[in-house]
Parts: C-alpha cells; sequence; structure tokens
C-alpha cells in the first residue's frame, strides 16, 4: 500500500534526467580545500599546522562542542595553507588547503584501512557505535548536514521505537540517494543495522517515494525474512522527504508544533547517512566522500558521482561535461531548496547533494502580481501555514503576529511559491520573518 | 569556464506554469458555453449586452489605471474581461446600453478600484455592479425577454416572468396584503401580467429548465452550460468543488425543507451561475476549504431565506454581496490547522 | 401620522439612551494622563524613530513626564530649544544638549568601483540579499543597495542613489536616530559626531577581508595597510581586522591621513574646497 502525509504538498515534474545512472567515481584531485564549517553548529576547530604531512582520513578539525562534526583529509599531503577562502555563497569560511604530492596519490591509491571483522563489529556497545559515527565526523547527508551523533543520542527522558530511514528524495532532478540505493543496498542495510544498535530501537522502516521502483524492490529482496527492518513505499509527493511529512506519512504520526520527531518516539535518518555509519562502523572510514548528482537539461553528460569533501566545484562539474552554455543559474541541492551560488571555485562541502543547472530562461522570476486570494499557498503548505498572510506580516515588520501565526514552523519546502499563480516572492519573506522572529525571541530571552 | 553573470534567487528556483492570466483567462473560456448558450436564446440582445458590457469595464479599467493610478497596466490578465462577461450574464437581454455602462463604471471603479484594486476588493465587482443596477433600475432589470421569440429585437423585446417571479407572485398572493403586492410590482416590474403565460411556466419542467429554455438573465438560463463550465474549471484546477456544492446542497435541502421543488431551486434563478462563477471568485471568498464550504453554505442559507420571506424574488447576488462581508472575518476565525497542532476550534 | 410621531419618539429615544450611555461610560472609564504628557507630545517630531530609545515618542513624553531628571532623555530629532522648553514643561534643569550625530556609511562600493558581478533576482531587501549569498556586486561586507535603511528612515534622510547603486545619507535631514543603524545587515551605517559645520572624516569600507582579496573586491577597499594608523598624528585611527577606523571622538579633522591612503577609503566630506585632492576623493 502506498503512504503519504495528509496535509498539502504537490507534485512537481520529477525531471529524474540522471534516474539509474550508476555511480562514477571522481578521482581524487591533487589538491583539495577543506572546510571547517561544513555541518549546522559550531565550527569544528583546526588541528593541524601548516607544513604538516597528513594522512588520508585524518583529523584535521575537531568537533567544537556537542552540536558540531569532525572534519577529516580527504587526501594524504601536505597542509599548504590555512586561511579564509569564499564559499559559493561569497562568504569567507575557514579551510585548510592540502596538497598531495606523487608519493601521496600513490600511497592513496593503496591506502585501505583495515575493515572491522565481524566479531569486532559484534563487539561493539551502543555508546562505541556512536563515538565511532562522532569521530567518522558524519552528519545528516540530507542536505541539512546536522551533526548525526546528536540525533543518535535523544534525551534521557525520551524513548525511541522507530528509525525512518529517509530514502524518499522528493526533490526534482536529484538521484545521489536513489543511486546509492540500487549501488549499496546492502551496505545500507548494515548501516542501518548499526543505527538501530546504537538507539536501541528495534524497528526501522526504510521509507522510499514510488518513483524509484528499482530500489524498492531490491531492498525489498535484501531484505526478505528481515523482521525488524521494512521497507515502505510512498505516494510521490513533495516534500515527503521532510522529516515532519515522512513520518508522518510512514507512522501517521504528527510531530508536535516545536517538537522534535523523538518527541513520537522517532528517529530519522537519510539513507546516504547510514551508508557514512556503514562505512565509518565497517571500514573505519571517516566522512571523507559522498555522492553528487550533477543534473540540469543542458549538461552534457548528467550523472551521480562519487566525490571527495574538498574537491572543487568545476572538477565535479567537469566530469559531467562542464557547465552547459545556456546556464543562467547554478544550484547546490534542489530546484526547491536548494542554493543558487556564485562561484564554482569552491570546495565541496558534506552537505552537497546536487549541483542543477538551469538554462537562462528557467532562472529568471516572473514579474511578480498582486495577490489574489487563489488560497493556493494555503491549500499546498503541508505545514498548515497560511504564506499569503506572513509574506505581508513580515514586510511590515509585525514579529508578534507573525509568531503567533507560526511562521517558525515552516520548513522552507517552498511550496507556496512554487504554486504562487501571482509568482509572489513568499517564501523569501517567510525565510525573513522566521530570522526576524527567532532574532526577537532570542533578545526577549 | 563561465563567464556571465550568474543569477542568484531564493529558493524554490523553480515555479508551476501558472498565472494569474492563466487562470482568469480559464474562467472566461468556461464562461463560453453560457455566453454562446444566451447568444443562441436571445440572439440580438444578448450580443448587445455581453460586449457592452465587456468593452465597458475593459475600457472603465483603462482610464482608471491610465489617469487615476498610473503604474503598469494589467488590462492583459483578463480580470476585467471576467468582470465584464459575469456582469452581462446577471442582466436581462433588452437592457439599455447606458444603464450597462452605469453598471460596468459601478464594478469596476466602485467594486474594484476604490479598494485597491485587483486582489483588494471586498465585494465581487461584477455582483456589486448588478446588486446597484436592480436597485437602482428595479423595473428594467426585471423585465426579462421571452426566450427564441425574439432573436432579432433588442430594447423592444416581448418580456415575461420567470419561474421565481411567479413562485414570489404564488405566495404573496397567498399572503394578500396590500404592502406585499405593492413590493412585487416594484420589484418584478408590471409586465409580470402581460409576460410569458401563466401555463407556460407552470409546464416548465426539470429538462427545459437543465437545458436552459426559458426566460431570464442571459446566463442564467442553461444550467448545462454553466455545468460544462464548471467542470472545466475544476479539471483546470481553477476552482475547487467546495463552495459550488455546498451553495447548491445547502439550496436544495432548505427548498426541499420548506417545501419548494429543490430541483426547480436550484435550475432555476441565479444559483447555478452564482455558485459556480460568482461565489468562487477567488478575492471575495475564504481561503481554507472549511472557510469554503461555511461561506457556501451561509449563501445558500441567506438565498433561500430571500427567496421565502423576502421582498426579492430572487436573492443569490445579495447572499454572495453579504458573504462577500462576511469573508475576511471566516479567514480570521477558520484557519488552517497547523501541523502537529491540536485542533481547537 | 401616529406613525411618524411614534417613530420620531421610538427613535429619538434610542439616540438619547445612547448618547446617555456613551457620556456615562466615558465619564467611568476615563483614563487619567498626566497633562504634561499631551504638552510634551506635541513638541515632538512624532515620527517614532526610536532614536531616543524608547519605542515612540508617546513613550519618550510618558518617560520626560515621569522623570526626576533628564539625564539620559534626549530625542535626536528635537532642537536644543525644543529640549529645553521639555525641561520647562517639566520643571527640570534642561540637560546639555549632546553633540549632533549624523550617519556614516562605511561603504563606497558604487557600480563604478564595484562592478556587477552576479544578478540578485529577488525582492528588492538588503536582508533577504544578505541572507542568500554576498551580494550582486562581489563584496561580502559592502552596501547592498536594496534600501532597507531607506525605508527605515523616518526623515527622508536616506536616498538610494540609482547610479551609484548604493545608499547616500543627507545631512540635513539626517538627525541621528539610528534607526538606519539597526537596519542594515551588514552594518554599515554608524552615527559619528556631526563635526563643525558637518566636516567628518572617515573610512567608507567595511572589508574585513585581507589586502590581496579586499583588492579584487572594489577599487576603493580598504586592504588594512596601516599607513592611515602611522600618519595620525593623534591617534585617532585603529586597525583591526584588516581595516581601518578613524575615532572621531579623537579626530581633530586634520585630514592627514586621506592623501596616505592608497586605495581612496578615507572619505572628508564638507570641508571647505581648497585641495583638490578632496573633491577628487569626494566626487569617488
Amino acid at each position: 500500500m502506498l503512504r503519504t502525509f495528509i496535509k498539502g504538498g504537490i507534485h512537481i515534474p520529477e525531471n529524474k534526467i540522471t534516474a539509474g545512472a550508476p555511480i562514477v567515481d571522481v578521482p581524487a584531485p591533487r589538491e583539495v580545500v577543506v572546510t571547517f564549517s561544513q555541518h549546522i553548529g559550531a565550527i569544528a576547530v583546526c588541528c593541524v599546522k601548516v607544513g604538516d604531512q597528513v594522512k588520508r582520513g585524518q583529523l584535521i578539525a575537531k568537533a567544537n562542542g556537542v552540536v558540531s562534526a569532525n572534519v577529516h583529509t580527504p587526501i594524504s599531503g601536505k597542509v599548504k595553507s590555512i586561511g579564509k577562502w569564499k564559499t559559493a555563497f561569497g562568504y569567507p569560511c575557514d579551510t585548510v588547503t592540502i596538497v598531495a604530492s606523487d608519493e601521496d596519490v600513490a600511497f592513496d591509491a593503496e591506502y585501505q584501512p583495515e575493515a572491522r571483522t565481524d566479531e569486532e563489529v559484534a563487539a561493539l556497545t551502543p555508546d562505541e557505535i556512536k563515538d565511532i559515527v562522532a569521530e567518522a565526523g558524519v552528519v545528516g547527508l540530507g542536505g541539512a548536514a546536522f551533526p548525526t551523533k546528536v540525533k543518535l543520542t535523544p534525551p534521557a527522558d525520551s524513548h525511541a521505537e522507530v528509525l525512518i530511514i529517509n530514502g524518499a528524495e522528493c526533490e526534482p532532478y536529484l538521484t545521489n540517494d536513489h543511486a546509492l540505493m540500487l549501488a549499496c543496498a546492502d551496505e545500507i542495510i548494515e548501516g542501518v543495522q548499526y543505527i538501530m544498535r546504537a538507539t536501541g530501537v528495534k524497528k526501522a522502516i526504510i521509507g522510499i517515494e514510488n518513483n524509484k521502483k528499482d530500489a524498492i524492490s531490491i531492498l525489498k529482496r535484501k531484505l526478505k525474512g528481515n523482521k525488524s527492518i521494512k521497507v515502505q513505499s510512498l505516494l510521490t509527493k513533495y516534500p515527503q522527504g521532510g522529516e515532519k511529512q515522512l513520518i508522518k506519512a510512514i507512522t501517521g504520526k504528527e510531530v508536535p508544533v516545536g517538537g522534535l520527531p523523538i518527541s513520537v518516539g522517532v528517529i530519522v535518518q537519510n539513507v546516504a547517512t547510514a551508508y557514512a555509519i556503514y562505512r565509518a562502523v565497517r571500514l573505519r572510514e571517516p566522512l571523507i566522500s559522498r555522492i553528487i548528482t550533477v543534473t540540469g537539461k543542458s549538461v552534457a553528460n548528467p550523472g551521480n558521482f562519487r566525490v571527495y569533501i574538498g574537491t572543487q566545484l568545476k572538477k565535479v562539474i567537469e566530469a559531467a561535461g562542464g557547465i552547459p552554455e545556456d546556464t543562467g543559474k547554478i544550484i547546490i541541492g534542489g530546484p526547491m531548496m536548494g542554493r543558487a551560488i556564485v562561484s564554482v571555485d569552491t570546495p565541496t562541502i558534506k552537505g552537497v547533494s546536487g549541483i542543477l543547472f538551469i538554462n537562462e530562461t528557467e532562472s529568471r522570476r516572473v514579474e511578480e502580481e498582486p495577490c489574489i486570494r487563489c488560497g493556493a499557498c494555503v491549500r499546498d503548505c503541508p505545514m498548515g501555514l497560511e504564506p499569503y498572510l506572513l509574506m505581508p506580516l513580515t514586510e511590515n515588520n509585525e514579529l508578534e503576529q507573525l509568531e503567533e501565526h507560526g511562521v517558525r514552523n515552516c520548513i522552507e519546502c517552498g511550496c507556496c511559491a512554487y504554486v504562487c499563480p501571482s509568482h509572489r516572492p513568499l517564501l523569501d519573506f517567510i525565510r525573513l520573518g522566521k530570522t526576524k522572529v527567532n532574532e526577537m525571541i532570542r533578545k526577549k530571552r | 569556464m563561465i563567464n556571465k553573470r550568474l543569477v542568484v534567487s531564493g529558493s524554490p528556483h523553480i515555479h508551476a506554469s501558472d498565472s494569474v492570466s492563466r487562470r482568469m483567462w480559464g474562467v472566461v473560456i468556461a464562461l463560453m458555453p453560457a455566453v454562446a448558450y444566451s447568444v443562441y436564446l436571445f440572439g440580438l440582445g444578448a450580443l448587445v449586452v455581453l460586449l457592452t458590457s465587456v468593452i465597458g469595464c475593459v475600457v472603465v479599467e483603462y482610464l482608471i489605471q491610465r489617469f487615476m493610478i498610473g503604474g503598469k497596466m494589467t488590462i492583459g490578465n483578463g480580470s476585467a474581461v471576467i468582470t465584464g462577461l459575469l456582469l452581462a450574464m446577471n442582466l436581462p437581454s433588452n437592457l439599455p446600453i447606458w444603464i450597462i455602462l452605469i453598471g460596468c463604471i459601478v464594478a469596476i471603479g466602485l467594486g474594484k478600484y476604490a479598494f485597491g484594486g485587483l486582489g483588494q476588493n471586498i465585494f465581487n465587482p461584477a455582483i456589486l455592479g448588478r446588486v446597484f443596477l436592480l436597485i437602482s433600475f428595479p423595473q428594467q432589470m426585471t423585465s426579462w425577454p421571452l426566450p427564441m421569440v425574439n432573436r432579432t429585437c433588442y430594447l423592444d423585446a416581448t418580456t415575461g416572468a420567470t419561474y421565481l417571479s411567479k413562485m414570489k407572485m404564488n405566495a404573496m398572493s397567498a399572503v394578500d396584503t396590500s404592502t406585499g403586492a405593492t413590493v412585487v410590482d416594484n420589484s418584478t416590474g408590471a409586465s409580470v401580467v402581460n409576460a410569458m403565460s401563466e401555463s407556460a411556466l407552470d409546464s416548465l419542467n426539470w429538462v427545459d429548465a437543465f437545458i436552459g429554455n426559458m426566460g431570464g438573465s442571459l446566463g442564467e438560463v442553461s444550467a448545462i452550460a454553466l455545468i460544462l463550465g464548471g467542470v472545466f474549471m475544476l479539471c483546470r484546477g481553477i476552482i475547487s468543488w467546495h463552495i459550488p456544492v455546498s451553495i447548491i446542497g445547502t439550496v436544495m435541502l432548505i427548498a426541499w425543507a420548506a417545501g419548494v421543488d429543490p430541483v426547480m431551486s436550484v435550475l432555476s434563478g441565479g444559483v447555478m451561475l452564482g455558485a459556480i462563477f460568482m461565489a468562487t471568485d477567488y478575492v471575495t471568498s475564504p481561503m481554507t476549504r472549511r472557510g469554503m464550504v461555511m461561506y457556501g453554505m451561509m449563501i445558500g442559507i441567506i438565498t433561500m431565506v430571500i427567496r421565502l420571506w423576502g421582498a426579492y424574488p430572487e436573492g443569490v447576488s445579495f447572499a454572495i454581496l453579504i458573504m462577500n462581508g462576511f469573508t475576511p472575518l471566516i479567514n480570521k476565525f477558520v484557519r488552517p490547522r497547523k501541523f502537529g497542532e491540536r485542533r481547537i476550534n | 401620522m401616529d406613525l411618524v410621531v411614534l417613530s420620531i419618539i421610538i427613535l429619538g429615544g434610542i439616540g438619547i439612551v445612547s448618547a446617555l450611555m456613551l457620556f456615562l461610560t466615558a465619564k467611568k472609564f476615563a483614563v487619567k494622563e498626566n497633562p504634561k504628557i499631551a504638552e510634551i507630545e506635541e513638541l515632538l517630531p512624532g515620527a517614532n524613530c526610536g532614536g531616543c530609545g524608547r519605542s515612540g515618542c508617546h513613550d519618550f513624553a510618558v518617560a520626560c513626564a515621569c522623570a526626576k531628571s533628564l539625564e539620559g532623555l534626549h530625542c535626536p530629532s528635537s532642537s536644543a530649544e525644543t529640549m529645553a522648553r521639555i525641561a520647562s514643561i517639566v520643571g527640570l534643569a534642561k540637560v546639555a544638549p549632546t553633540t549632533p550625530k549624523v550617519a556614516v556609511l562605511h561603504c563606497n562600493g558604487t557600480c563604478a568601483n564595484r562592478p556587477k558581478k552576479s544578478d540578485y533576482d529577488g525582492p528588492k531587501s538588503c536582508h533577504i540579499e544578505h541572507s542568500l549569498y554576498l551580494g550582486a556586486r562581489g563584496c561580502a561586507y559592502g552596501c547592498l543597495g536594496g534600501g532597507d535603511c531607506v525605508s527605515a528612515c523616518k526623515f527622508g534622510a536616506m536616498v538610494l542613489n540609482p547610479i551609484k547603486g548604493i545608499v547616500e545619507i543627507d545631512d540635513e535631514k539626517c538627525v541621528g536616530c539610528g534607526a538606519c543603524v539597526e537596519m542594515c545587515p551588514r552594518k554599515l551605517i554608524e552615527l559619528r559626531n556631526k563635526g563643525p559645520r558637518g566636516m567628518r572624516v572617515y573610512v567608507a569600507c567595511a572589508n574585513k577581508d585581507k589586502g590581496a582579496l579586499a583588492m579584487k573586491e572594489c577599487s576603493v577597499s580598504c586592504i588594512g595597510c596601516g599607513k592611515c594608523v602611522k600618519e595620525c598624528p593623534h591617534g585617532a585611527i585603529t586597525l583591526d581586522d584588516n581595516l581601518a577606523y578613524i575615532d572621531y571622538a579623537k579626530c581633530k579633522l586634520c585630514k592627514k591621513c586621506v592623501p596616505v591612503c592608497p586605495r581612496n577609503a578615507i572619505i572628508a566630506v564638507n570641508f571647505p574646497v581648497k585641495k583638490t585632492t578632496i573633491v577628487e576623493n569626494k566626487e569617488q
């Protein structure tokens, strides 16, 4: 039976050009730039010096506090410099640049850390698994890059019952999770089992939208006879991959306003995160690579690529045939929630799930018209908000009212702006309103 | 590498292929069966009324935008055309041009631009225009030419009563008070007497009413043409079913309870036109589905209250106008339930 | 006839009763307010700019009326004379007027100095553009030209120059309320002493990048070379995070720093036109 969430949501042309495309390895570059802030939370603290020789997978920046993540070097080499580098959005961030010599390249080609044996893995306690995950710098790979250890460690007074593995991949164009599920189903399942052991959850459900029938059937076949892990096919509907929507779709439970999934006994992890956990636990490999979809209607060789974190975006793009001539906009992530970038001379970070090229005609916004109160935004908002109201409230700086109308519940899925027949920049303003309200609440405290 | 300037904007970076003008012209297309049928039924008169009303509304909108407001012209989005069409749909086919033009000025000027233009108006402009004319020119507004027989006449068409005015007459004569009779005369016009023969009205059956073989305002005669347009709009996602269904359902329910023919109550008068095209106007109807149902039910109730006990034979326009006024209130109190929130009301 | 009389009696009666009720409730629930408050409010500009630190002119008037001393209560938008009159109303000693302040924009990244590098295609709002990326014209610190401060200014002192693409501040109109300072997402606006005849010297840049990076962004960026720091005889200039800052309290308006800046990032305004170098600087 197909399940989905009830409230709001839209069906968007999927445009999954790269669906079913195999994962292609992008060779490790000779020079990487690794950013210290690749996750939500405090910036990691650098723990190498210029001139240091580092080995692949070595820690180069330590997590700073609980909500933070370790950063490792994806290649062996010499630390060339430590300093500011511009992110894809143009703001400076702290980075370390590592350059590999010929010996380093040769070393990397041979190097493979010794995998844990079955006995070793079986002997791991839940806390040990969590520590391995934290050590490996694993963060949520769905896009938000929230440190995974925090999510695996629910507060003491809560009780996790179900683990939901997010394979919905509801964003149009993106197929990185799809490709991973096709190629590494066994590894994902093993990763899921580690998460279950770490959190003490007895039941896991992998939610996949039914536009990925091949992935569903592969996982179902592999999980035949497995009582604790199930695959749930979901009706294709955006934003099914949103944490709260996915929980609603699979368990029928609604996460209360302002609450976390754990308040309904659920932990949600992305399939790619489960895979990263597998690599960390089994292969002793920290998070130094990820799958990135490079796609767009005019891209020469769109596909799914395994990329070392720290590789320049332009290198990844070159692997897909370079920037198409008619590009108007380059987006990191999907078209609904991704962010437009201004520079491709910038390193890949853990949260990059895709690089999308939009051609010139489609990248311009249509001129906005007055709101005709058609109610499309209210109908399609998966969080039950009233975007048509939130936008003028933000413009007029009515922060108290904004809060009252639940602006902080907005998950920024973009449904409202997508459907608005008047092309109003609803989400731009709601996002601003959200920031302003959060600021106001912080000030009050 | 890339040497041109990249575009940057906030997410989402794609948009549904939808726009205000696409929706508005969709409504215009949906009105076409009813328009065509009215021209077939009333001939020349219908054509004159339709053209005057549409051109009048567009010209008034143009003049206001050009000389009073300034800014970008928005004639192209078709909202003035819809207002014109809907206004014409609510008029009898023998209405003099100057009255129609007054209606256009009231609809666009008072109904729409006095409130700040598209999206700001509280009342449906077309209904406002229609009701203004109905109150100002009751005689002309309620003498409906007979269908088919005078397709080549315009102002000199022979007129007759409608099913509803006859119903009202019967009801009033039963009450038999002098005041009641006066009101009927004022509102429906003296021509009732020498109108469509009483027997013809008595023999009016459901099929005739459904197809629209009867007198009335241009757009309200043929239920089938209106439903056709409604289905088109539903399929294109321009309207949702909530408002039309709740209006029609409520009207039928109350009619049945009051002992009036429920099917004829819906098929005659402006219920179909109002439910499908007028009450579903975006700007003046509630935003949430629950609000829409409430709004529709209230329109149904008010319509039937006016029909059964009011002075006017028909009350759809008034009902919609009244509920238009309540729409902001409905929007304020009937809110969507937030995700993860217990329902309070 | 009866009908008419009856109608008049009934309607008139309702009218009288209602009026009576209104009168009584107004009497009973009347809020007693210090009459001085209204008197003070009359004198205030009524723009609710928030420059006094209160949430509006009424709030300020209440504060004045209840205050034991006018120390710290100052309306930046009113003249010293007005403040003196307020002092006489509340019967307190008037406080010496504070030095008048004026808003100054620490950016000179005009379209000429900092050409457009990308197309921002969204609502015209600095906050939104700032949250998305560094802005259409490069520099991650510079003025976005979205006009958030223009809409925040109640006195019409901020003007968005469409040719330059940055905001300009009208000295005459600016009352130094600081509404724009709060508004700017990049904190580019500072309230500085207006100076004698409006003369002032300041660094028109906020770029904290290292010299090489800053140089790429904009042709008039401060690269943190420190020449001005060495030049200043009064120790008014400090260098922090690759950015020079002139302390207006210490600055004696000698303008020695202006010509030494290799990037023309230091601006001197409202000086009598004598030296050609200043004119050039002003034009940039």
